[in-house]
Parts: structure tokens; C-alpha cells; sequence
């Protein structure tokens, strides 16, 4: 367990600690009233904070070590154990579906609503997963492609009064488009430098929203956006909440759906090689650029979708809901939940989204664990909160 | 018999290094060639300009596919060349440490393989055959190399020596007329070392492919090869049978230092 | 293909230059301030860019929270200047304490993030460094804006109008010359410790060859802590100059001015410190120029559209070597 050595060092980083946060956690000056405030509690608690997270940090730290040292046998997440048990899946999935079927009914509309912008993080999450879980491209601007989607069905509708069911496979094209036109310059550059154009990207697309006004109303967005209709009926306000629920639903469903064969498919295994390896993938034969490309291009797509609803649920955009914390949202969703496992980022951006809209108090401090979270899970658990297990092969029935 | 690899006057220039020096060298169908000399030599420097990893500074390489005209590889991309029938083994073992042993030879059918995103999204019946179709051929290719009983583990899992068949395994899997093996006994034990031994033997017989190997096992090299190329300092310095080569003055100098010189 | 991209190169410059010697002519003092404007914003980012390009060129990753150490550094100058300020203390000894507490602090900061985010992660794919330097960024610049105030906290220029400087104050102020002056020093002397002392041959060789230089004796994670230490330091003074300049601070300062500095540091080629310099150099006085003759509101897409075409059409950047990947 914990040894005196480890004790002292501890008491010391808590010291460093204590030290170090000093002039940012306990002075607080006031400079327009001229008063500086001096809060020592808060040097107490960093350093009782400290020091019990510099001892569970060196545990875990060990932990990992002597894990690696004794056998990398893959552990299967207990969630894929019972997905894989026949008896438990089908009950499994039956409650689940039954209560996604009862819960914009039984819950008033405003958590329905909360539900709704999860789920679109769901998708969205799911399509970035493709691009960072999958082909192991880091994307930062991943917020322009879902912009693209929202403002597609915003002006479309406005100007030539599209309908939502119509805009759908419009935007989704305009995504896969702008995807592989971002990605063709971009993507034969080295890993890294691709976040930061990405990141770029992102914000140009921000500020040209902001600076045309003729394109979407610049900063003051555009509004009274229509509600999808169900064959041209439209709903009042209530039950319009509850339809974009379903639809949402059948979109992730269908994204689950799609997302699922092609991770187990010739080009989703060259996406995860790719991953892994680009001078052995390359040696295989797999086009390096082409493969990116796919990936990037069909993250782009989820994105438009995502947007499209997005839009269709807020009635109202502008270029505010499109800032880098979006992506680095999605991409908290997709690295926290586990790069590479669909259901690892359903779990992810359920939690990520969900618990700061029902622990108001806490909120503020999203974006703060956020990045501590990566952090620690890149450090302790790269593989995210639920690992993406293999698909196993059932040929040798088929053959013998 | 004829030559299905041609290279002529092969050079790579790092900045002011001579990596390679003006190389030839021919491999002939059916042949179990070597390619050997002291570490630094520019061994692995060959694999890697023949197979588009580097673009060669000067020099040609051609392949004659059994049965196809001849055609030059130079500036072709890593992918193409393997496309055309070349592939390959790293030195330093590079599979796919996130996939299942099956998975990883897959990969190399990839590009024997068609369906692309929309086939794969509606999962079209011919997807679905082709699908079926690469899971037993690659299935088939782990029982050959002796695999078979790993074929669900992650690759990382694998014992060091069948690391190194899976690599062999997953480069036949692109159905290459010509394999180049880098280092393929490094880090094995005897027993290892002779059972790739026979592997080897048996691929070239069975399995209609041509290899062209690295190998510092001087044993394995010359209980194996037909023909054996030693260079030294980016050159070609001799070329011939087992016994030729191994009576050569040039490789003796080269490989124990100019006796003369230390003396 | 390379001779269309030099054609192309030249029939652009061609064109500027035509226009820019009619507008120069036009307003030949204008064009004098936005050179000036130019080289105190390159000179900024070249402060930051070197903390860049010195972690890159030694564990070649993009430290995300590089920016926030900076807007650590002006922030500490802040608290400690107003604290100081409201004791009554010279103001002399504040200039000198501010400074002193940044760098200290910041290098401190740089220090613990190596140690907390990238140095668990040297030997894991270069994906999870990034993202766990992202979470880091994320994390500093909330942890200040919790800590403090998401607000803009105006700052009180620590630099006085100097009264020699009375004359010439009309083209470029004494802030900005400062902010000249005090990056040319410390160029001078970052120079002059990469080149001379052990510490700073133990940083090239470090970055030449990690496992060629471990061998040799020489200690792998003193350098590295060193070289963020360093890039810290530097950040820091750029943080507290042109908090002086600006006037004000906020938490989110360190973002822009970090992607900024990045664009830079690519601009003149990553891992080389006289290319950093140069690229900084390049990009403020052409951003300067951008936003002077064309549009203010897209100053920013111009930096990353010339970040897009240089990793296109030039990825080894101005001064950069090529390399090739190992196999």
C-alpha cells in the first residue's frame, strides 16, 4: 500500500502545490474598486487536495506499471461481457428501448429537451469518433462541419422554404463535400499539425459567420427556424418536442447502425490500422490518403446531420453555438468515453451532457474537469472509460 | 530461369550520405535470395527504396510479374508496389497492436478487396461474400504459417517468435509474387530459427512466391538461399552461391575488418 | 510543380509590391506605423513561439498549454503589481518584482505541466499526448478563470513613458519599443545559452538524438524540464509586455496568441529557434499589413489561411530541414 516514502513526497508536492497556486487562488484583486481580497482558506484546501491527489496519483501511476508488467490479457469491459451473453442482451436492449419510448411521455418537456441535446452529442460523438477513434485523426474544427449542417437547413429554409425532411440529404451531402475539401489539402499533413489546422479551420468558418452579415444575419444569427413536420402537419410546440425526440432517436439509432458495420468492414479495419501503424499499413497496400479521406469526409457528414437538427430543435442559430468549446466537447465525448468504442461514447456523451444540466451547481465546473479528465485518462486509461472490443469471427462453425 | 526483380544502379543519397551506392541486383523466379552485410551496410535502406518508403536519388528498379509484362516501381507508392506484388516484413515487428491476429492478415487482403463505404453501410450481398470470402482465405493463411490457434487473441498478446510469422503471414495475405523478409529469425531461439527455416522453404515451393531476405543468422542464410548479395558501406561488394560468397576475400574483409590494417 | 509554385510565389509578391509601393507612397507615415505595429506583435510571438519550438524540436509535441503558461505569466505580473501597488511600494520595485513573480511563476507552471501531462505519456502514441495537452490547456484556463474572473482585468503599464522617448512617441510608443528591445535581448541571450553552455548542448543533442544522448550521460528529463522552463521564462516576459501594452487581461488571452505563436513557429520552421524568430517576424508584420490596407475583422483567418498554405506548399517552413520518417 501507501509507503512513508511515498507520505513524505506527497506532503511535498502539496507544499509545491500550495506554492504554486498561491497568487491565483488566494489574492483576488479588485482593480477598478482597488481592493485586494485574501482567501486563505482556499490554501487549505489546495493543500488537502493536493496532497491526496499526488497519493492517488502515484498508486494508480504503480498500478499501471505493474499491470503492464504482469500480462496485457485484454480485460473485456463488463458492458461488452453482457452484450455478449444472450441471455442478458435481450433484455438488456428491451429495457432500454422501452424507456426511451416512455421518457418524453413521462417526463415533462423540458428534460425531454435536455435529452434531445444529449443525444445530438451522441451523433456527433459518433461521427467524430469515426474520424479520432477510428483512423486516429486528431480534428478540432469538427464544430464547422455541424455549423454547416445548421446554417444549411437555416437558410435553405429560409430562402427557398426547404423543409427538414428535404435539407436531411442535402446537408449530409454538403458535409461529406466540405469535408473532403478541407481534408484533401490537409490530410496528407502530419498528425499533429492536422489539429491545428482543424482548429484553425474551425474558426474561420466561425468568423466569416460573424463578419457576413448578408450570409446569416452575422452575430445576431437567424431565427424561427421550423420544427420538422410529419407529412406536412405540423405540431404545436409540446408534442413538436417530443417528435424531435423520436427523431433524434432513429437518427442515432441508424448512426449506431451504419457506424457498427462499417468499423467491422474492409475499410473501418483500414481506418484502425491506419491507427496503429501507417508505414506497415501503407506496406499492406491500403492507400494512406484515400483511407483518411473516407474517414474525415463521413465524420463531416455526422456533423451536417447533427447540425441539422440542432437547428431544427433551437428554432434560433448564430455563430455562438459554433465556437472551438464545441469541438472540444465533442472530442472531451468521443476521449473520455473511449476512442473507438461506439458504446463507450454513447456512455461518454450521456454523462458528459446530462450530469452538468442536472448538477447545476457543479456546471461551471465542467469545462475544468473536462480537462482534467483527459488528462488523467490519456495518462491512466487511454483506451477511455469503456473499451471498444474486436468483433470475433465465427467461421470456424461455417467451415467444419 | 527468368528474372521477376531488376535493379539497376541503385542509389540513395541521404543529404551528403551514400546510403546506397549504384547496387544491382537481380532476383530470379523461385529463388531464395539474401541480401547481407554488417550492420549500417544500407540493407534495410534496399527494402525500403525498392518498396516507395524512399524515393531512390538515382537508379531503376523493374519487376516482371509471372505472367505480365515488365514494369518500374520507381517513384510508385508504397501501396501500388505492394498492389503490384511486392510485400513485406518490418525488422522491428509493426502490426496492428489494436486488432486480432485475423484481423491483422485481413489487412492484407485489403487490397485484393473491392467494397468500399456505401457496400459496407447497406452491407450488399457481394459485400457480404466478399466479406465471407477474405475471413476464410485469411483464415487459411494462418493455418499454413501455423497460426491458427491465435486467431482471436490481439496480436500484442502473441509470443515473440509468432509475432514474426504473423508478420510473414498478413505480407502473403497480399498475394505477392516476390516477399521481402527483414530480419525475419531476429530475436528467435534455435528451434524458432529452424522452424522459419522450413517455413520459408515451403513458401517458396508451395506457395508460388519468390523471396528476398535480410538475415544476420549466417546459418539460416546459408542453409537457405540459392543466391546471396553482400554489400558493405552502401556497395555491392560480391554476389554468388552460398560457398562462393562465403570463400570471398571482399565479404571476409568486410565483415572481420582489413586484418592487414589492424596488424 | 516546384517551378509553378515559384512562378505563383512571385506573380503574388509581384502584385503586392505594386500595390503596396502605391499605397506606400500615398501614406509613407501610415506604412511606417504598421511595420512598427508589426514588429512589436511579431516580436510577442516570438517571445511565446520559442517555448514552442524548443519543446517540438526536442519532444516533438505540440504543448497546447504553452499559451495558457503565458497568460499565467501576465496574470501573476497583474496580481502582484496591483498588491504591490496598493502597499504603496516604488514603482520601480514593482516593474521589477511583476517581472521577477511571472517568470518564476510561469516557469514553475511549465515545469509541473511536463511533469503531470506529457512526461507519463513520452513512450505513448503521439495522439494521446496531444489530446492530454489539450485537456491541459482546457484545464489551466479554467482553473484561472475560476480562480480569478472571467472578466477583462485592466492592467496598469507597468513600462512609464520614458521622457527621452518624447519625440519619436507619435510613431511608435515607448511600450512598444520596449517590447522591441527587451525580445532582442532576450534573443541574445536564449542564443547565447543554446550555443555555449552545457546545459544548452545537452538541449541540441537532445534533440538531435534522445537515446544517442541518454547514452552519452547526459540527463533526458533535466532537459526536457529544462527546455519548458526556458520556454516558459521567455513566455512569460511576452505575456507581461503586451499585457503592458494592451492594457488589459483576461484568462482566455493565452489561446489566440498561443495558436498564433504555433502559426509562427511552423511559419519559420518547427524545432528551429532562429526560424521561430523569423517566422514571428513574418507573420506579425504581415498580419499588421493584412489588417492595415484590407480587412480588420479577418485578421485571424489571414494567419491560419498562411499557416494552410505554408504546411501545404512548404511543412519544413522557412528556415526548417526536410526529414524522413525511420523506418
Amino acid at each position: 500500500m501507501v509507503t512513508k516514502k511515498e507520505i513524505k513526497q506527497s506532503f511535498f508536492i502539496a507544499l509545491w502545490f500550495m506554492v504554486l497556486t498561491f497568487p491565483l487562488m488566494v489574492i483576488k484583486v479588485n482593480t477598478i474598486k482597488n481592493i485586494v481580497v485574501f482567501r486563505w482558506t482556499n490554501l487549505i484546501w489546495v493543500g488537502i487536495v493536493g496532497f491526496l491527489a499526488s497519493l492517488i496519483w502515484n498508486y494508480f501511476l504503480r498500478m499501471k506499471d505493474e499491470k503492464k508488467k504482469a500480462d496485457t490479457k485484454d480485460n473485456i469491459p463488463i458492458v461488452h461481457r453482457l452484450l455478449q451473453n444472450e441471455k442478458f442482451r435481450i433484455p438488456f436492449l428491451a429495457a432500454i428501448g422501452i424507456f426511451a419510448l416512455v421518457y418524453p411521455f413521462v417526463f415533462p418537456m423540458y428534460h425531454t429537451s435536455i435529452m434531445i441535446s444529449a443525444l445530438v452529442y451522441v451523433m456527433l460523438g459518433l461521427g467524430l469518433n469515426i474520424v479520432v477513434g477510428l483512423a486516429g485523426l486528431l480534428d478540432l474544427g469538427y464544430v464547422a462541419f455541424y455549423a454547416v449542417g445548421a446554417y444549411a437547413y437555416a437558410l435553405l429554409n429560409l430562402h427557398f422554404g426547404i423543409s427538414f425532411w428535404v435539407v436531411l440529404p442535402i446537408a449530409a451531402l454538403l458535409g461529406t463535400i466540405f469535408g473532403t475539401l478541407l481534408g484533401y489539402p490537409v490530410l496528407r499533413l502530419r498528425g499533429d499539425y492536422l489539429a491545428i489546422v482543424t482548429l484553425g479551420f474551425g474558426e474561420i468558418i466561425r468568423i466569416v459567420l460573424e463578419n457576413w452579415d448578408e450570409l446569416g444575419n452575422g452575430p445576431r444569427g437567424i431565427g424561427n427556424i421550423p420544427s420538422p413536420s410529419f407529412f406536412g402537419h405540423q405540431f404545436n410546440q409540446h408534442n413538436s418536442v417530443i417528435y424531435i425526440y423520436f427523431i433524434v432517436i432513429a437518427l442515432v439509432l441508424l448512426t449506431i447502425f451504419f457506424v457498427n458495420r462499417l468499423e467491422n468492414s474492409r475499410i473501418g479495419r483500414a481506418w484502425i490500422a491506419l491507427r496503429d501503424d501507417e508505414i506497415a499499413c501503407q506496406a499492406m497496400g491500403i492507400d494512406k490518403f484515400k483511407t483518411k479521406l473516407t474517414a474525415f469526409a463521413l465524420g463531416a457528414t455526422w456533423a451536417a446531420l447533427g447540425g441539422v437538427v440542432f437547428a431544427a430543435k433551437t428554432s434560433f442559430i448564430n455563430p455562438m453555438s459554433f465556437t472551438i468549446w464545441e469541438s472540444i466537447t465533442i472530442l472531451c465525448v468521443v476521449v473520455i468515453g473511449g476512442m473507438g468504442s461506439a458504446i463507450g461514447v454513447i456512455a461518454g456523451a450521456l454523462v458528459l451532457i446530462l450530469l452538468p444540466e442536472y448538477l447545476r451547481a457543479v456546471a461551471e465546473y465542467r469545462m475544468l474537469v473536462f480537462g482534467a479528465l483527459q488528462v488523467v485518462v490519456m495518462v491512466f486509461k487511454p483506451e477511455g472509460l469503456i473499451q471498444g472490443v474486436r468483433k470475433i469471427y465465427k467461421f470456424k462453425k461455417v467451415e467444419e | 530461369m527468368e528474372p521477376i526483380l531488376n535493379v539497376k544502379n541503385l542509389t540513395m543519397n541521404f543529404g551528403g550520405l551514400k546510403a546506397l551506392d549504384t547496387v544491382n541486383l537481380t532476383v530470379e523466379k523461385g529463388q531464395i535470395a539474401a541480401l547481407i552485410g554488417p550492420n549500417g551496410a544500407g540493407k534495410t535502406t534496399f527494402f525500403n527504396c525498392i518498396t516507395g518508403i524512399y524515393e531512390p536519388s538515382e537508379g531503376l528498379v523493374e519487376i516482371t510479374p509471372p505472367g505480365k509484362p515488365t514494369q518500374k516501381l520507381n517513384g510508385l507508392k508504397t501501396n501500388y508496389v505492394t498492389e503490384r506484388g511486392l510485400a513485406r516484413t518490418f525488422q522491428n515487428i509493426r502490426l496492428f497492436e489494436g486488432m486480432t491476429v485475423l484481423e491483422n492478415v485481413m489487412i492484407g487482403r485489403h487490397c485484393r478487396l473491392k467494397s468500399g463505404i456505401i457496400k459496407a453501410m447497406l452491407r450488399t450481398s457481394s459485400q457480404k461474400d466478399e466479406e465471407k470470402q477474405a475471413v476464410y482465405d485469411s483464415y487459411e493463411i494462418l493455418e499454413k504459417i501455423g497460426l491458427d490457434q491465435y486467431v482471436d487473441e490481439m496480436a500484442v498478446n502473441l509470443p515473440y517468435g509468432a509475432q514474426r510469422r504473423l508478420e510473414i503471414a498478413r505480407a502473403l495475405a497480399t498475394d505477392p509474387f516476390l516477399l521481402l523478409l527483414d530480419e525475419p529469425a531476429a530475436g528467435m531461439n534455435p528451434q524458432e530459427t529452424k522452424e522459419l527455416d522450413e517455413l520459408i522453404v515451403w513458401l517458396r515451393d508451395n506457395e508460388n512466391v519468390s523471396i528476398l531476405l535480410i538475415e544476420h543468422d549466417m546459418k539460416l542464410v546459408m542453409s537457405l538461399s540459392d543466391n546471396i548479395h553482400v554489400v558493405d558501406y552502401g556497395k555491392k561488394i560480391a554476389e554468388g552461391t552460398p560457398e562462393e560468397v562465403k570463400s570471398n576475400p571482399e565479404v571476409i574483409k568486410a565483415y572481420l575488418g582489413d586484418e592487414s590494417e589492424d596488424a | 510543380m516546384r517551378k509553378l509554385n515559384i512562378l505563383l510565389g512571385v506573380a503574388i509578391a509581384g502584385i503586392a509590391g505594386f500595390f503596396g509601393i502605391k499605397e506606400i507612397i500615398a501614406d509613407p507615415v501610415y506604412f511606417l506605423e504598421l511595420v512598427l505595429g508589426g514588429l512589436t506583435r511579431g516580436s510577442i510571438y516570438a517571445l511565446i513561439a520559442l517555448g514552442y519550438t524548443m519543446v517540438y524540436g526536442i519532444i516533438q509535441l505540440i504543448n497546447f498549454a504553452h499559451g495558457e503558461i503565458y497568460m499565467i505569466g501576465a496574470m501573476t505580473a497583474l496580481i502582484v503589481a496591483s498588491v504591490l501597488g496598493l502597499w504603496g511600494w516604488n514603482s520601480g520595485v514593482i516593474v521589477f518584482l511583476a517581472f521577477a513573480f511571472a517568470i518564476l511563476y510561469s516557469c514553475a507552471y511549465g515545469f509541473t505541466v511536463e511533469k503531470i501531462a506529457y512526461k507519463p505519456l513520452r513512450n505513448a502514441p503521439r495522439l494521446s499526448a496531444l489530446i492530454s495537452a489539450i485537456g491541459m490547456s482546457l484545464f489551466l484556463q479554467n482553473y484561472v478563470m475560476l480562480a480569478q474572473t472571467p472578466e477583462f482585468m485592466p492592467f496598469e503599464s507597468l513600462i512609464p513613458d520614458f521622457q527621452f522617448w518624447e519625440p519619436f512617441a507619435h510613431i511608435i510608443t515607448a511600450v512598444e519599443m520596449s517590447i522591441i528591445v527587451t525580445t532582442v535581448i532576450v534573443m541574445i541571450l536564449l542564443g547565447m545559452l543554446i550555443k555555449f553552455t552545457k546545459i544548452g548542448k545537452a538541449m541540441r543533442a537532445t534533440a538531435q538524438d534522445k537515446v544517442m544522448a541518454s547514452l552519452v550521460g547526459i540527463n533526458v528529463n533535466r532537459v526536457i524540464s529544462t527546455t519548458f522552463v526556458v520556454g516558459s521564462a521567455t513566455a512569460a516576459i511576452g505575456g507581461v509586455l503586451i499585457a503592458c501594452h494592451v492594457g488589459q487581461v483576461n484568462f482566455f488571452i493565452g489561446f489566440l496568441a498561443g495558436i498564433k505563436a504555433f502559426i509562427a513557429a511552423v511559419l519559420g520552421g518547427i524545432g528551429s529557434v532562429p526560424g521561430a524568430v523569423l517566422g514571428s517576424l513574418v507573420l506579425g508584420i504581415s498580419e499588421s499589413m493584412f489588417t492595415g490596407y484590407f480587412w480588420s475583422e479577418y485578421e485571424d483567418v489571414f494567419a491560419f489561411t498562411i499557416l494552410v498554405i505554408i504546411l501545404i506548399f512548404r511543412p519544413s517552413g522557412i528556415l526548417g530541414k526536410d526529414e524522413t520518417s525511420k523506418v
